[in-house]
């Protein structure tokens, strides 16, 4: 434990740069998937076209994908881009389906008497979907968040330096306390960040409690959002 | 596009098929290590799951940890599990079976946990014992939920493998840290095209099982049951999970 107190600073300056590389995807893959899953919600379509696609990126180890990403991209190989999109294409992988989920979930009935007392395709939109499907958006970004953090951890064998560069430089050096440094920082920084944005929730959706949202059912989610 | 011909072509060459660094030795070593590891995966999480899906004894702590397994690092886990029993494939082999667990164990929860009570009732009012009702009624309904966590941990143990390469576990991955150590990025790419093939076609192969898999009675009742529910999408309500099922929905690999 004494490594842990010696390198507080080493540690410190890791979850700076561990937040760097998670932060961008995660705001990211939130505003790309709000339109994408608004399209696989509103087309039928090209619901099972888009799942599909987003199905097969989920599916790619992430390894692989930062390797691979620079004969793609033209990318520098050691570069920071290559970890934030390879991230940012998971988080919409996993955020899409929350957000055609959510948008599914708002009532029709609802849905019917906004455009009834004269709301436009716009104006209802930001209004009145994308509000009552807000608890299920954030039940995915929650998702996605944490995994992102999570992740950004694998970088570090490829030499994108992160919290992760502690379980490569503990194990290198036999150094236990530093892999364990390692895993206590990544998880409480995924659960600071959850954390979060379960307040942000708070905020923002005042009219309902956002915890409840990750374990309520479709249909429960229904009932919530009509009440 | 230059990159991808020479990666393409490495792999196209059968001198580097065979030999015992050759892709078809380490290819094998990446399934066996991936069907060991879920294999084990199944044995422990399968069993557990059935007990907390039909009492529901327990689904908190289930709830917890596959949330709380999103956070765990998995290079963490493998660097320090290797530290502990040494570089090869055993301690790696731990880590995997440590990681893949939680995706089988909430996949059968929520498999079990999905059957209406009604059904679970109705048999047990014909005399069905638990244990008949577990294994005769609730598995096969909530099979193509199952396989999505099994189909979670394969996914998850077939990266996380490439990855335990990095601690001396073989497979597919020690083509792509030869590659890393010796600046050879052809060796990486060509590495990583493989191991990306290899997912999807485990994925693809897993989805077509839980297609498959759905119940004859389950798959009739569908058009009946979802009358009178205003969703948009009533086909789906019990369709096989995709890879985000809610209770095992997390990219960790």
């Amino acid at each position: 434990m004494s490594w842990i107190v010696d390198n507080l600073d080493l540690i410190g300056e890791l979850a700076l740069v561990h937040l760097r590389l998670a932060v961008p995807p995660i705001v990211l893959a939130f505003v790309l998937s709000v339109p994408i899953g608004w399209v696989a919600w509103r087309y039928e379509w090209s619901r099972g076209v888009l799942l599909s696609v987003i199905g097969l990126i989920y599916a790619i180890p992430s390894l692989p994908l930062f390797v691979a990403l620079p004969a793609i991209l033209g990318t520098s190989r050691r570069s920071e881009l290559n970890v934030i999109i390879a991230l940012t294409l998971y988080g919409i992988a996993l955020m899409v389906r929350s957000v055609a989920d959510g948008f599914g979930g708002v009532d029709r009935d609802v849905r019917q008497a906004a455009t009834g007392v004269g709301y436009s395709g716009w104006g209802r939109f930001w209004q009145i979907d994308l509000p009552l499907a807000g608890p299920v958006l954030l039940a995915g970004l929650r998702v996605v968040a944490v995994s992102t953090v999570s992740l950004v951890t694998v970088g570090a064998v490829i030499g994108v330096q992160s919290l992760g560069s502690l379980f490569t430089d503990g194990f290198q050096r036999g150094i236990q306390a530093e892999i364990w440094a390692g895993i206590i920082a990544t998880m409480l920084l995924a659960f600071a960040i959850d954390g979060l944005l379960v307040v942000a929730g708070r905020l923002a959706m005042p009219w309902t409690r956002a915890g409840a949202a990750a374990s309520a059912t479709r249909s429960d989610e229904r009932e919530e959002a009509t009440a | 596009m230059n990159l991808f011909a020479d990666a393409f072509a490495w792999l196209l060459d059968p001198a580097n098929w065979d030999g015992p660094d050759g892709i078809g030795v380490l290819l094998l070593q990446h399934l066996l290590i991936t069907f060991g590891v879920v294999a084990i995966a199944c044995g422990i999480g399968i069993p557990l799951g059935m007990i907390v899906g039909h009492t529901g004894r327990g689904r908190e702590v289930v709830v917890a940890l596959s949330g709380g397994l999103r956070a765990l690092p998995s290079l963490g886990v493998l660097t320090l599990v290797a530290l502990w029993l040494g570089i090869g494939v055993a301690g790696p082999a731990v880590a995997l079976v440590v990681l893949a667990v939680p995706s089988v164990l909430a996949g059968t929860y929520s498999a079990i946990e999905s059957v209406d009570r009604r059904t679970v009732d109705a048999a047990r009012g014909m005399g069905m014992t638990e244990r008949q009702i577990i294994l005769g009624v609730e598995t096969p309904i909530g099979l193509p939920t199952l396989i999505g966590g099994v189909r979670s941990a394969v996914l998850q143990v077939v990266a996380t493998a490439t990855l335990a390469a990095y601690v001396g576990a073989g497979g597919l991955g020690g083509i792509l840290f030869l590659g890393l150590k010796t600046g050879d990025y052809t060796l990486m790419l060509a590495a990583s095209i493989l191991v990306i093939a290899l997912a999807l076609v485990l994925d693809g192969l897993f989805a077509i099982l839980q297609r498959i898999v759905v119940p004859a009675g389950v798959r009739a009742s569908r058009s009946g049951t979802t009358r009178g529910r205003p969703t948009r999408r009533p086909a789906t309500t019990g369709s096989p999970a995709p890879a985000g099922s809610s209770a095992t929905e997390g990219k960790h690999h």
